[in-house]
């Protein structure tokens, strides 16, 4: 019906429209980046790192309380999350067509696509409200609670990459399962499973709703787990909607920061990765 | 050395019992906070779903003061804000995903891969802040009047503007789902055998009518399922779109005025929250948010695990 002209000339046009949308999607994306860096940087120094905040009006001041909050809450929500996230991840894998593997991988896609808030609520019921007072610790909880399906998710889908001859090799040659399991197949593909325990690190340093009201945030520098805590994302939340011009700079420098972190984590991640290619191909 | 003496092998009998059971304690740890998350949300919620039942996702009042609580206004700003996003992002990240996989010079297909999963990364309450200081008052000086004077005899385009409202959420939210969608949809694209590509083409078909003939219908299931994964994003979305929306209890027509959400009302009134009805009714929220992007992601699930298996692909 159609010339082969028309058709090869429509079917340029539609690539052509497709490119169009590359140009439309990656530009809000890239001036995103671009605004931070633009806005961020400036505010920017030594003190910023350094200095705790100061009282609303006056320049200066800094957000060493909430790097040492960010630092102390994802490290806690790692020392809860990723031991629990790796096991269920080895369990999967090695005992792959049990009931408890098949139920833990669905459940694991299931509490992925959770809204970080929710898992918030739930942390706020289960420990601040008992306790009735807000806490670092419930705030860690519910991030590694975020953390362990990624994180089980991630290192099954890395084990199951291990040939099974290497497994069977291990076993013909006497080793125990568990030593098979800790000392052939995890640590071949341990790279893997730092790519995986980083991508997910990434990801929950930026959480903020999940820490709303149960870290909820400090003007002060604490290192007290069972009281409130500032974190990073919270610093740019309640900055970027207070009235004060001098809030939104440092709501500026502070997300450049909280960017940085996140990226420097995932580029990581990807590097452990190539590593193990150029090692072991 | 593993030597076999009886004694060794009781070792490592006691040794995979050990190993077995510590994994097996990890492995129960995800089924069992699910458990115990759904139990905590409902006796949360308890409270609200005794004194409003279901009528409470049907009525629109929400009075902290005198104890009336209804979520209907949530639910609607939740839905529109997601279905708007969806709108304006699908068509860009499925024809970004297309364009990558099928057209783009190789050279440039791993690193726009890479960059859009960096983009995928980037916090939440960054867009927000964004949304807030660059987006708004561009849109508000520029788009929005435009919308209002080319297409204000609709009714979403009319009323004042103030910046911050329904369709501000929509915008911000379609830029943060699109890298899910397209690394997705890219992901499923992969997946179609290059044979279905070559016997379109080798039939005389133009790249085009191979796409639309013979790679699409392979990846339907799965594309549509990364559609859906979006939408689950969109409905959970929080920091972001509390920092834009406006936050207000209110259905308006207008896609100018503010409107609030599920996720953006708990994000914001739960600290504040003193009465125990409020909070009840903030879990019951929260409760209702859970059961559906449950039904939701489980549904994206089901459809791209129909293309990894590759029984989507009933030739086309």
């Amino acid at each position: 019906m159609n010339g082969p002209r028309l058709r090869r000339l429509r079917s340029h046009l539609m690539v052509g429209l497709m490119a169009l949308a590359v140009v439309l999607a990656v530009i809000p994306l890239l001036l995103i980046l671009g605004t931070l860096v633009a806005k961020g940087a400036s505010s920017l120094n030594l003190a910023f790192f350094t200095k705790m905040p100061v009282p609303a009006g006056e320049t200066g001041g800094g957000v060493l309380h909430a790097i040492v909050g960010t630092l102390l809450i994802v490290g806690t929500a790692c020392l809860i999350g990723l031991p629990l996230g790796i096991g269920g991840g080895i369990y999967c894998a090695e005992y792959p067509g049990s009931r408890l593997a098949v139920g833990t991988r669905f459940v694991a896609d299931v509490l992925n696509g959770t809204p970080s808030i929710v898992v918030g609520v739930f942390a706020w019921t289960w420990i601040v409200s008992p306790q009735k007072h807000f806490s670092a610790l419930a705030g860690s909880v519910a991030l590694a609670i975020l953390m362990i399906p990624m994180v089980t998710r991630t290192t099954e889908e890395m084990i199951k990459l291990v040939p099974n001859s290497l497994r069977e090799a291990a076993l013909a040659l006497g080793y125990s399962r568990w030593r098979t399991s800790l000392t052939v197949v995890v640590r071949t593909t341990l790279p893997g499973i730092v790519t995986g325990s980083l991508l997910a690190v990434a990801r929950i340093a930026g959480e903020t709703a999940p820490l709303l009201f149960t870290a909820l945030g400090s003007q002060y520098l604490s290192f007290k787990l069972d009281q409130p805590m500032a974190a990073l994302p919270l610093v740019v939340f309640n900055y970027a909607i207070g009235p004060y011009e001098e809030w939104h700079q440092l709501a500026w420098a502070t997300a450049l920061v909280l960017i940085l972190v996140v990226l420097v984590l995932s580029a990581a991640a990807r590097l452990a990765t190539r590593r193990k290619f150029s090692l072991h191909g | 050395m593993a030597s076999s003496t009886p004694a060794s092998l009781a070792g490592a009998r006691i040794g995979d019992r050990v190993f077995k059971g510590l994994l097996t304690v990890a492995a129960l740890a995800v089924p069992v906070l699910l458990t115990f998350l759904v139990w905590e949300l409902w006796s949360g919620a308890r409270l609200a779903i005794g004194r409003f039942g279901l009528g409470f996702l049907t009525s629109s009042e929400w009075d902290p003061v005198s104890g009336q609580f209804g979520a209907l206004p949530l639910i609607f700003g939740t839905l529109m804000s997601s279905a708007l996003a969806l709108l304006i992002a699908v068509p860009l990240s499925l024809g970004v995903a297309i364009f990558l996989t099928e057209f783009a010079p190789t050279s440039i297909r791993g690193p726009m891969a890479f960059l859009i999963e960096l983009l995928a990364a980037i916090p939440s309450v960054v867009y927000g802040l964004w949304g807030i200081f660059v987006m708004i008052p561009f849109l508000r000086a520029t788009v929005f009047p435009f919308l209002k004077d080319t297409l204000g005899f609709l009714p979403f385009f009319q009323g004042p503007i103030y910046g911050p409202g329904m369709l501000s959420a929509a915008i911000i939210l379609s830029i943060m789902v699109m890298p899910y969608i397209m690394s997705v949809s890219r992901e499923v694209l992969l997946a179609v055998p290059n044979t279905q590509r070559e016997a379109a083409m080798a039939l005389g078909a133009t790249r085009w009518e191979a796409l639309t003939g013979a790679v699409l219908p392979y990846a339907r299931s799965g594309v549509i399922g990364a559609v859906i994964l979006g939408l689950g994003r969109a409905l959970g979305e929080t920091m972001a779109v509390t920092m834009v929306i406006g936050n207000r209890h209110e259905i308006a027509a207008s896609l100018f005025a503010p409107g609030y959400t599920m996720a953006s009302a708990i994000a914001n009134e739960f600290s504040e929250a003193v009465e125990n009805i409020h909070l009840s009714a903030l879990s019951y929220v929260a409760l209702s948010l859970f059961v559906v992007t449950v039904l939701i992601n489980a549904a994206a699930r089901l459809l791209i695990w129909r293309v990894a298996r590759g029984s989507g692909g009933r030739s086309a």
